[in-house]
């Protein structure tokens, strides 16, 4: 019952008016109380964070979408008489010094003075990627526009992506002019000569490849039988000990083996150096910009076309046989050329193998705390601590992976089963396991704290429903609890894959390499290797932009490696999202 | 409700009354049993049941049998301890931390609470509804036979027969035939009840114990569910709680008036509802409090 109807019922009285808080005038309702200036802040902040991202994606995939646009390469004619051939990587305005103008002939220094005057002092210079590094010494050059007498687009200047030979690297520049086989020359002109060129080029590249096949391939076998060889003579050595009778005998057996291997090894070298010898008969002449007329193997030439001259279609097909390289081929030039396919396999591996580690473990982990643990200080002391453990610094857990997997755990496998491979470490020492391992520790307290937030999500009333069924605790987890939780673990095995991939502190320290010159899996048995070393697409994005000789060759492929780790995240997160929304749908559906 | 239950206290009336005054002064009283609840044999015997969360006392020497075959309703205000007493028939209760238990409980002359009884083993022997459905994250087919699954049981052509039987047992069979395979959270309310229901018979329980079933449902799945438990009067000996009197009186053969943790009055429902012994229960029975 109100006040106000007791009163009125009670009794005839005279009512006292009930004093009422004056009221604030206000013509409307203050921004501040509708939370108008909250709403730009929240929504500013958002666009901010927004702009950020959408601005970071969008450089990576712009300058990683754009590195394998074949572009013009022009003839730049400079007034001191010299010619550059080559793309154009930047344009910038500078201020030239009074040193600038030495470079010009006499005659032409009062000239380009005006015209840098006329501007204010400023003049346009462009970065031209010369080229030709065993004649200018130089990979790119700066052109200022007052340096320049003429530019032109020669259709037969010819862009050549080749392989490094003595002081011969990075690309080529120049009209090809002639070709000649066993020192005669078969064709003259340019027409001519690239036609020639067309028609033997795959030749080349076949016994070349055939040449590298053998020297990797085969000599690798005959390498790893001599190989196995010693270990066997180590081996007996090592289990009847030195100068035994037995060891005497393998001793004897082992060199017999070893002659007969050798003798493959000859004749494995002789067949190369024929190949090689044929190779070397094959020769592009071709003239720079300056006029210097070079001679190249054609085995050595990787990719050669003629920009200027292309079609739309024409390009295309370049920019994608490029794309298809860097996606399946191996890095060359020291890794600024090729691809990264070692990379991106070395990564995945490691991700999956972080995940297979990570998962099971840090969901073990989190079931034990939260469902069997009596709530209570220690388990809040662990709690806060697995917490903590994901604010500490990457590189100690790179550092503990070193020491506790590779130098202690790695050193023991070794001792106990490839004691006859030592001093050589074959655990021992940083391998894609240990790295995998390092990572799945680094990413524990992500599955855990996800794991233990989707344990305590589970509704009470189905564990009481289970147990009310006469089912145990752990048929309870097991049944009702554990796949319930499923979708909230792999939200938290997403977090973790999304965090491991693209880590690359630790592994320096765990077994990622600049080139590995075996991939983890392969055809040899056992098949995965997990002691070997690896490319990683975050480390190699850390060689390319500040361990590479040629770092301004370099630093397109930076973008482009970025942009593919990101794709593969993004890829690994996509298939683990959809594997996710397949369990909710399962697990969680209905009105519930 | 406590002031509600004082104002009534003096007005003349027949009946016996002053039970709620001996509570509030802590005096000992005696629950009224009428006769006809041991006329029936046994199938769960409570005896002399006191119960405690932490320090304070839930339940206060509770001593009633249920019998067997019928259906007998729990009814009483909020918070008189019903769906304690229901939780410690199957030892639910032992989930929670701060309980203690004195006294004893049998299930067909096994007891409950002795030291050496399998908690497990017992909870195999009880069914249980609860008051929200709970299916449990998996197709029907899996959510019936889910006892027989935790009891190891692997051959496909009993599974089949008891997840038949069971829904036919709680009328739900028509409805789902033909998506057993579908998940069980995609159903209705008022079927994920009886979908409940199906689960708790299909390990042939002794007793079945009904939580408040209907409190979450509409009327039209309510009354459904109030059919089934008709239906199953006779094979099943179910004890019920709830809190709708109409629900009580239709579908219950004996009724228990519990207030402040005590038994206050039980007996036949007929005899509770329209000729209880006690004042209090009249009250309760007729709305005239709670």
């Amino acid at each position: 019952m109100s006040p106000a109807i007791e009163r009125a019922g009670a009794s005839p009285a005279p009512k006292k008016p009930v004093q009422k808080r004056e009221r604030r005038e206000r013509r409307s309702t203050s921004l501040l109380a509708h939370g108008e200036p909250f709403v730009w802040l929240a929504g500013g902040a958002m666009a901010t964070c927004l702009f950020m991202i959408l601005g970071l994606l969008a450089l990576i995939v712009y300058q990683g979408g754009a590195t394998f646009w074949p572009s013009d390469v022009p003839t730049i004619a400079l007034r001191n008489g010299l010619a550059v051939a080559g793309e154009v990587n930047a344009t910038e305005s500078y201020r030239p010094e009074a040193g600038a103008y030495t470079r010009l002939p006499e005659g032409a220094r009062a000239q380009a003075q005006a015209y840098v005057a006329r501007q204010d002092g400023e003049s346009e210079r462009r970065m031209v990627r010369v080229g030709n590094y065993e004649y200018t010494g130089v990979h790119y050059q700066w052109v200022s526009d007052f340096e320049i007498a003429s530019t032109q687009l020669d259709p037969w200047m010819t862009v050549i992506e080749r392989l490094a030979r003595g002081t011969a690297s990075g690309r080529f520049y120049g009209v090809p002019v002639a070709y000649e086989f066993d020192g005669k020359v078969q064709a003259e002109g340019s027409a001519a000569a690239w036609a020639a060129f067309v028609a033997e080029h795959p030749r080349s590249v076949a016994r070349h490849e055939r040449a590298e096949e053998l020297s990797t391939h085969e000599v690798g076998a005959v390498n790893a039988q001599l190989e196995a060889s010693r270990l066997e003579v180590r081996a007996v050595e090592l289990r009847e000990g030195t100068d035994t009778p037995a060891h005497l005998a393998a001793k004897r057996v082992g060199v017999e083996r070893d002659r007969v291997l050798e003798q493959r090894f000859l004749e494995i070298g002789q067949q190369i150096a024929a190949l090689r010898a044929e190779n070397a008969k094959h020769l592009l002449v071709l003239e720079t910009a300056d006029g210097t007329r070079a001679k190249m193997q054609l085995a050595d030439i990787v990719r050669a076309y003629q920009p200027n001259g292309l079609s739309a279609l024409g390009k295309l097909r370049v920019y994608l046989s490029r794309w298809w390289e860097f996606l399946t081929g191996e890095p060359r030039e020291a890794n600024s050329e090729g691809g990264v396919w070692p990379a991106i396999f070395g990564t995945v591996v490691m991700t999956l193998l972080m995940s297979l580690a990570v998962v099971p473990f840090g969901v073990l982990a989190a079931l034990y705390l939260r469902e069997y643990a009596k709530p209570g200080f220690l388990v809040s002391t662990v709690r806060i601590a697995v917490n903590n453990l994901a604010g500490v610094p990457s590189i100690v857990f790179g550092v503990f992976g070193l020491g506790f997997f590779c130098y202690i755990f790695g050193a023991s496998i070794d001792e106990l089963l490839y004691a006859e491979r030592l001093p050589n470490p074959t655990f021992g020492k940083g391998g894609v396991l240990w790295a995998s391992l390092t990572l799945a520790l680094l990413t524990l307290p992500v599955v855990i704290v996800a794991t233990e937030e989707a344990l305590a999500a589970v509704p009470g009333s189905m564990r009481e429903g289970s147990y009310a069924c006469g089912a145990t605790k752990w048929q309870t987890i097991q049944r009702i609890v554990l796949p319930r939780a499923m979708p909230g673990i792999m939200t938290g095995m997403i977090l973790a894959i999304a965090r491991g991939a693209g880590e690359v502190a630790p592994l320096m320290l765990v077994g990622a390499v600049k080139i590995a010159p075996e991939l983890a899996v392969d055809g040899t048995f056992p098949f995965l290797h997990p002691e070997r070393s690896f490319m990683h697409l975050g480390f190699h994005i850390y060689d390319l932009g500040f361990q590479s000789p040629n770092s301004e060759a370099a630093k397109p492929m930076v973008y482009t490696t970025t942009l593919m780790l990101i794709l593969l995240i993004v890829l690994l997160n996509v298939a683990a999202i959809y594997v996710r929304n397949r369990l909710r749908r399962r697990y969680t559906a209905g009105p519930i | 409700m406590t002031t509600n239950a004082t104002e009534h206290i003096g007005q003349p009336n027949e009946k016996a009354g002053g039970v709620f005054e001996k509570i509030a002064r802590s005096e000992a009283f005696r629950s009224e049993v009428h006769e006809s609840v041991f006329k029936d044999d046994a199938v769960l015997e409570i005896k002399n049941f006191r119960l405690w969360y932490g320090q304070k006392q839930a339940l206060h020497s509770i001593s009633m049998p249920v019998p067997r075959g019928k259906v007998t309703a729990l009814i009483g205000p909020s918070g008189c301890g019903k769906s304690t007493l229901l939780r410690s028939v199957n030892r639910l209760n032992d989930l929670v931390d701060s309980v203690r238990i004195e006294g004893d409980m049998a299930l067909n002359g096994d007891s409950i609470y002795d030291a050496g009884v399998d908690v497990i083993e017992l909870r195999k022997r009880i069914g249980m509804v609860f008051q929200k459905p709970n299916p449990f994250p998996m197709s029907i087919y899996e959510n019936v036979v889910y006892s027989l699954r935790i009891d190891g049981e692997r051959d496909k052509r009993v599974l089949d027969e008891v997840c038949e039987k069971s829904l036919r047992g709680a009328s739900l069979w028509d409805e789902v035939k033909d998506r057993l395979q579908e998940s069980a959270l995609a159903m209705s309310g008022g079927q994920q009840q009886r979908l409940c229901i199906a689960r708790a018979i299909a390990a042939e329980p002794e007793v079945l114990l009904l939580d408040e079933p209907c409190s979450a449902l509409d009327p039209i799945a309510t009354g459904r569910i109030e059919d089934l438990i008709e239906e199953l009067k006779g094979s099943y000996s179910v004890l019920i709680v709830t809190h709708n009197m109409q629900q009580a009186s239709r579908a219950s053969d004996y009724c228990a008036f519990m207030y402040l943790g005590r038994l206050i009055e039980y007996g036949a429902t007929d005899t509770i509802f329209l000729a209880p012994r006690l004042r209090e229960t009249e009250d309760y029975v007729t709305g005239r409090f709670g």
